[in-house]
Formats: C-alpha cells, sequence, structure tokens
C-alpha cells in the first residue's frame, strides 16, 4: 500500500517539481551575481555605515531567495509561518537592542 | 506501535511530524546564530575600535567558500528533485556532490584556520578574532552535521527508500532545509566579518 500511496504521490508531482527546479537555477544564478556585487561593493571602500546598509541589504535578499525558493517557504503552511513569525518577534528586537541601546549614548 | 503522522498530514496543522519538527528546531538554530549576532553588534559597538575583516581574513578563500556552500545548495535541491521523482540514481550522484562540497568547504576552513594560527592570530589575540572564531566555528560544526546526516541518507539510511518512498523522500527534504538554513548563516556570515 505505502508503495503505491507514494509513487501515485510522486507521479502526481513531476510538473512541479521540474518548474521547481529550474526555479532553483534561476535563484543560483542570481545568488553568486549577488556574491559578486557583495564582493565588487567592498572594493568601493564605502564609508563604514554605508558599507555595512549595503553589504546586509544584499546577504537579506540572497537569504530571502533561499528561504523562499531552496527552503521552499512560497508556498508553506500556516503553521510553519506561525513560527517564523514567533522566532523573527524574539530575534529582531535581539539585534536591536544593542544597536538601538548604543546610538542613545548607552555603552556597555 | 508505529509513530502516527510520519508521512500523512496532521488534520490541525496539514503538515507531517517530520516537517514540524524540523522548522521547530530550525526556529531555534535562528535564535542561536541570532544570539551570536547579538553578541557580535554589541561587541563591535562598544569597541573603541574595529578591525576591518580583510586586515586578519582570506577574502578570495571565503568568496571560494560562499560558491562553494551555494552550489551545494542547489545539489541539494537537485538531489530533492531526483528523489522525489522516483530516480534514485541520481539523487545519489547530487547528494554525493553535494557531502563533497561541505567537505571542500571544511578543507578550505582549514586552511584559513591554519593560516591565523601560524600567524598568532588566536581567539585570545583579539575580540575580533574571539567572536570569529567563534561564529565561523559554531557553523562548521553545522556543516560537520549536515555532512554526516547526508551521508547517513546517501549510505545506510537509503534502506529506508524500498520500504517507504514518501517516507525517505520527506527525510531528504528535511536534510535539506537544514543544509539551506547552514548555507543561509554563511550568506551573513561573509560580509560582517569578512568585509566590514
Amino acid at each position: 500500500m505505502d508503495e503505491a500511496r507514494s509513487d501515485h504521490v510522486v507521479a502526481h508531482d513531476h510538473g512541479d517539481i521540474d518548474r521547481h527546479v529550474r526555479a532553483a537555477l534561476l535563484v543560483f544564478g542570481a545568488l553568486l551575481v549577488l556574491t559578486g556585487f557583495t564582493v565588487a561593493a567592498w572594493t568601493l571602500h564605502l564609508p563604514t555605515g554605508y558599507a555595512i546598509a549595503l553589504a546586509l541589504l544584499i546577504a537579506a535578499v540572497k537569504g530571502s531567495l533561499v528561504a523562499c525558493w531552496f527552503m521552499h517557504l512560497l508556498s508553506e503552511r500556516k503553521f510553519i509561518y506561525w513560527v517564523l513569525a514567533l522566532t523573527a518577534a524574539c530575534f529582531i528586537p535581539l539585534l536591536l537592542i544593542p544597536v538601538l541601546t548604543s546610538s542613545s549614548g548607552y555603552r556597555l | 506501535m508505529d509513530i502516527p503522522y510520519t508521512v500523512a498530514a496532521r488534520p490541525d496543522t496539514g503538515l507531517n511530524n517530520g516537517k514540524i519538527a524540523i522548522w521547530l528546531f530550525l526556529a531555534s538554530e535562528v535564535m542561536l546564530f541570532g544570539a551570536l549576532f547579538a553578541s557580535y553588534v554589541m561587541l563591535r559597538v562598544g569597541a573603541a575600535e574595529w578591525p576591518a575583516g580583510s586586515t586578519y581574513l582570506n577574502v578570495p578563500l571565503a568568496t571560494l567558500n560562499t560558491v562553494v556552500l551555494i552550489s551545494s545548495s542547489v545539489t541539494m535541491v537537485l538531489a530533492w528533485a531526483s528523489i522525489a521523482k522516483g530516480d534514485f540514481a541520481r539523487f545519489r550522484l547530487f547528494m554525493g556532490i553535494t557531502i563533497l562540497c561541505g567537505l571542500v568547504f571544511l578543507v578550505v576552513k582549514y586552511f584559513e584556520y591554519s593560516a591565523k594560527f601560524h600567524h598568532g592570530y588566536l581567539p585570545s589575540t583579539n575580540t575580533f578574532l574571539a567572536i570569529y572564531f567563534t561564529l565561523t566555528g559554531l557553523h562548521g560544526l553545522h556543516v560537520v552535521g549536515g555532512m554526516g546526516l547526508n551521508a547517513w541518507l546517501w549510505g545506510p539510511g537509503s534502506s529506508l527508500w524500498r520500504s517507504d518512498r514518501t517516507h525517505f523522500t520527506n527525510r531528504v527534504e528535511n536534510a535539506g532545509l537544514f543544509w539551506h538554513l547552514v548555507d543561509l548563516v554563511w550568506i551573513f556570515l561573509f560580509p560582517v566579518l569578512y568585509l566590514l
């Protein structure tokens, strides 16, 4: 029974899988280009603030591509979005607290 | 007694238990690395001076490692796609390449670490090197863990393919999710440590 069910599932998804692979290859190209941009931006020796903002922006775009296409987050179930939303609600303040306390004059 | 919902979706979440478990684990991993990234930010904004990463670190080697990890993510997708389409031989080929990419990453990292130690750059040298070794060391352990999991699915774990194809395919997908997270973490580590 298991084998029959598995074969049915596998056969049913072939078209989707091919589309997923094509998208993954395009994302692969985009990630390589963005890696090139990251290194090229570094060679420009921008002021520190701009360099950090640009590097993190490119990294965020790359990370989003990996999460959305490689990790299938574009088509996941609601439960997983809630898990990630809870993670983000903890993660973002964790990163912002040292930055915000620093800009308001605090030094630990 | 069989464990329920290893393959079939639970009626409440629409997901099987393995999928739920791996995403909860990945959430905990995000918090683990998040805590260390927050430590990095705190150390950096609190430091009177902070060296440019390229002062100590080898940018070309790190760029190579970035390309290697991105490539391994694609071969992981191809491994999953192959097994989902029922092509076991292609699955083994792409999973083998993924494991090989992980090995290349670690070998490059070994040369990087060796050069640091040779020049006397140790975690105790300064705060920058301390957080560099902590973050990249933890990430390296995740690469080792991911390679171990992938190697198990390539070898002895693949016996499940003969008895329950969907269950095995789900395991490959979950291993892929972990591997992609390892890639995602490196995508942020690379500019933060090496270029800024």
